[in-house]
């Protein structure tokens, strides 16, 4: 029985192979990138629409080299695949056939998931590539968010280290991923970001004096001064509020897509996290929640090899995030993070299947923490240099998608001077203002835990008020009373 | 006030009270309900009055394990009533991503014993949701339903009374009925508030508490708490199904001579200090009593409020009449609980202090 199931999913594959095949070769301009399907691919092969769905479309050539890994594909058909056989159970869920064999499945794949990429090295096209076009204009916008987003980053935290600000996290090398998502994405969609994502904000049209403002709490940061630096929100941007627990996000953006289903938007909930908040609950939580509730979420890993000091070793024994989305039966990719034009593929075809099939998507970004985790952090105690340097160097998203950039005729070294003289004195002047600016009013202090003042608030205001004029000293005087 | 009947069920007095204090609707659209039947009623009337209300939780589709949840997806569809996935922290998780979209999110959490892997999302992402923006966002439409308390056979894991720990955390609300037509008033005033709240619900009364409820739409307030019976001797706070026990202990009291006020403090944050401070500065003693362990219970706060607050006014120690600093225990449950005359020996013996 065994070998008559195999026999059937050869030949499905085969079929699906020369479809895709097709497909490959006759699309010239535009054909997505492929996402590993949630469901057995090879069952619904013959679906049209599967076409952009499916993962043997892409890497179908190298992995069916490998006998081992088309053993492996043929196991997964087991579970579905063999339909008209009476040996099989009805189960809660759909039928599953029996099987004398007594195999495990393996605990992974002999070969690791590809990692969709569009630019090689030297940052140009690669062969055959699948990726939805950037024109000039969104090219240098995108480029220029990035030289901005390093402006920043460099400036801010040479700001902390002068003691001007509590705290500061970078997001250096994580460029290409912030800014390239941002880009790919709709302004209606709905943004629960973690802590490194601040080029999504950035292209969204937050200013770099409210960057300014918020990093040092003053009564024009929209969070009143309530939360560290880096603690950015903005209800303008469709940008929630970020808090420093870590993948809490995760599940509350899966009920912020279900809203955007219920209301019929043309819009999806995009959400990011790091390889370190994959090991906890509310990653697993979010995953099948929403795959359940069937939302239109994007969930955005950016693998970037550290959790603080932890490896990714340490972390989990997966092949990475991305393989971990089709047992929760999400569509997953992995996209090499550091390329920009790739991530902009990517999500953009994310976003049109989230909101199209009303489901999530699972994207796992590879990519590279090249700063300390934060200002609080000294990561050369934990990793060597050379590693370091190789991210910053070799692999820089930034240099890569320049290097694209100036190829087109796009940007010039001109161009490169006058962005990042500009970014650096607009920043300082920003950062001058806000430093300048008041701090918010004592009464921020009791608003805003309820809509409304209760009396025990009330109460302990008072308290504080008479305590502060007995001893006025001990309080900072630059907050106002 | 009048005690209309008094049952004896598994060892435990329940009374089971009508209370002509309140108005709330024509005494003509009254209806005899249990506690399960109430919530029921709040919660058709909540998805009907809002079209943008949403009731979800472990095994809700059916009706619930409690039966709160019956013939709610029938009628309102399965898109607006339904069964999630076996994880609170995922529950409400995503009752606060949709309460921050600007809907009303009514979780249900089918036991308060299992609230705790939700408690990272209360405490770290409800609570401070408002407060951390600036009030750019919040989750205000956030409703977290929670059977809590004894039941006469739980154990561990399905008697807890874990009000104490949400009690620490500004930025939700805490409120518990102690009855159908306060379920119904109380929870309809949660759904509807604009802040997050956790609403336990005593699960033991779900069938036993049997009252006159209004059928009607209506609302009864937050943070205000009700002096259910007067008295002159000594004040009694609690809330839940512990007022009931209370109410007997002042019975029983009454017919040595006590007169017992006793308080339903309704909303346990923000509570109303005043009502209980007028009440003590009357009596002149306090006792407090929960289901929850004595230590670090929320009757602690209220001890330590008043004593602040009335300390040359009282006459007496406050005394607490609660639960035991033990794990919720099965077979000892009746020496575990703060019963009647545990209640009434510490009324005695406060009042004789």
């Amino acid at each position: 029985m065994a070998t008559q199931i195999l026999r059937k999913s050869k030949t499905l594959i085969q079929k699906n192979q020369l479809f895709l095949l097709g497909s490959v070769v006759n699309k010239s301009t535009f054909s997505p990138p492929t996402f590993q399907s949630g469901v057995n691919p090879f069952v619904k092969c013959h679906h049209v629409s599967l076409l952009v769905n499916n993962p043997a479309s892409l890497f179908s050539f190298s992995r069916f080299e490998s006998t081992k890994a088309e053993a492996q594909l043929n196991l997964q058909n087991y579970v579905s695949e063999d339909e008209d056989n009476n040996q099989g159970i009805d189960f809660p869920g759909g039928k599953v056939a029996f099987t004398s064999e007594m195999r495990f499945i393996s605990d992974s794949d002999h070969k690791r998931v590809p990692c969709y990429r569009v630019l090689d090295d030297n940052g140009e096209i690669m062969k055959f590539s699948n990726y939805v076009e950037v024109n000039k204009e969104m090219a240098v916008k995108m480029y220029s968010n990035m030289v901005t987003l390093q402006t920043m980053d460099i400036i801010f935290y040479e700001v902390q280290r002068q003691g001007r600000i509590s705290f500061y996290l970078t997001s250096a090398g994580e460029e290409a991923v912030n800014i390239a998502s941002a880009a790919a994405l709709a302004f209606d969609d709905i943004i629960l970001p973690q802590y490194r994502e601040p080029g999504v904000l950035l292209w969204r049209g937050f200013t770099l004096q409210q960057f300014a403002d918020q990093c040092f709490g003053n009564t024009s940061d929209f969070g009143r001064g309530r939360q560290m630096p880096i603690h950015y929100g903005s209800n303008k941007h469709n940008y929630f509020t970020v808090s420093s627990p870590i993948a809490t996000q995760l599940p509350q953006a899966v009920g912020a897509a279900y809203s955007l289903k219920m209301e019929g938007k043309s819009a999806c909930a995009v959400t990011y996290c790091g390889d370190g908040s994959t090991s906890e609950g509310d990653f697993h939580a979010a995953l099948n929640f929403a795959a359940v509730m069937e939302a239109p979420v994007i969930f955005i890993c950016r693998n970037n090899g550290w959790a603080i000091s932890t490896p990714v070793e340490e972390q989990f024994r997966s092949d990475g995030v991305v393989v971990k989305g089709q047992a929760y039966g999400i569509k997953s990719i992995r996209v090499d993070g550091n390329d920009a034009l790739a991530v902009y593929s990517a999500v953009h075809t994310a976003r049109e299947m989230a909101i199209r099939e009303k489901r999530p998507v699972l994207i796992e970004a590879l990519t590279y923490r090249v700063g300390h985790h934060s200002t609080s952090d000294d990561s050369t105690k934990y990793r060597p240099n050379d590693e370091i340097e190789y991210w910053k160097m070799a692999r820089n998203p930034v240099n890569k998608f320049k290097r694209w950039v100036e190829r087109n005729g796009w940007w010039s070294d001109k161009d490169e001077i006058e962005v990042r003289s500009s970014v650096r004195k607009q920043l300082l002047e920003a950062i001058k203002l806000a430093e300048k600016e008041q701090k918010p009013p004592l009464e921020d202090m009791f608003n805003d835990v309820y809509d409304q003042l209760p009396s025990n608030l009330k109460e302990q205001e008072r308290q504080l008020r008479e305590t502060i004029s007995k001893h006025p000293k001990d309080y900072p005087s630059d907050v106002p009373l | 006030m009048s005690s209309n009947c008094v049952k004896r069920f598994g060892g435990r007095w329940v009374s089971l009270v009508s209370h002509r204090g309140f108005s709330t609707s024509s005494e003509q659209g009254l209806k005899s309900l249990n506690l399960f039947s109430a919530i029921n009623q709040a919660l058709h009337i909540a998805l009907d009055t809002d079209p943008r209300a949403y009731v979800f939780g472990e095994d809700v589709s059916f009706g619930g394990v409690f039966r709160c949840t019956t013939g709610l997806a029938d009628r309102f569809g399965k898109s607006r009533v339904f069964n999630t996935p076996l994880c609170e922290q995922g529950i409400v998780g995503f009752g606060i991503g949709l309460a921050a979209m600007g809907n009303r999110a009514i979780a249900e959490i089918q036991f308060a014993d299992y609230i705790y892997p939700a408690f990272d999302q209360i405490v770290n992402e409800a609570a401070k949701f408002r407060y951390r923006s600036g009030n750019q966002f919040n989750c205000g439409g956030l409703t977290i339903r929670a059977p809590y308390g004894a039941v006469g056979h739980g154990g561990h894991y399905h008697s807890q009374s874990p009000e104490a720990f949400f009690c620490h955390v500004p930025g939700i609300k805490v409120v518990i009925p102690r009855s159908p037509r306060q379920a119904k008033g109380l929870l309809l005033s949660c759904i509807r508030d604009p802040n997050p709240v956790v609403f336990f619900e005593p699960k033991w009364l779900y069938r036993l508490a049997v009252e006159e409820v209004p059928e009607d739409e209506y609302m009864l307030p937050l943070s205000e708490a009700e002096v259910v019976r007067q008295g002159s001797d000594i004040t009694l706070v609690g809330w839940g199904a512990q007022l009931a026990i209370m109410e007997q202990a002042c019975l029983d009291a009454e017919k040595e001579g006590i007169s017992c006020e006793l308080i339903d403090l309704k909303t346990l944050i923000p509570w109303d200090k005043e009502t209980v401070e007028a009440s003590v500065k009357k009596t002149g003693r306090l006792l407090i009593s929960h289901e929850a362990p004595v230590t670090g219970g929320f009757g602690a706060e209220i001890s330590a409020s008043i004593v602040e607050r009335c300390f040359s006014r009282l006459e007496a120690p406050v005394a607490r009449v609660c639960g035991l600093d033990t794990p919720f225990p099965l077979v000892f449950e009746p020496f575990y609980m703060p019963n009647k005359n545990k209640i009434l020996d510490a009324i005695k013996s406060t009042t004789e202090y």
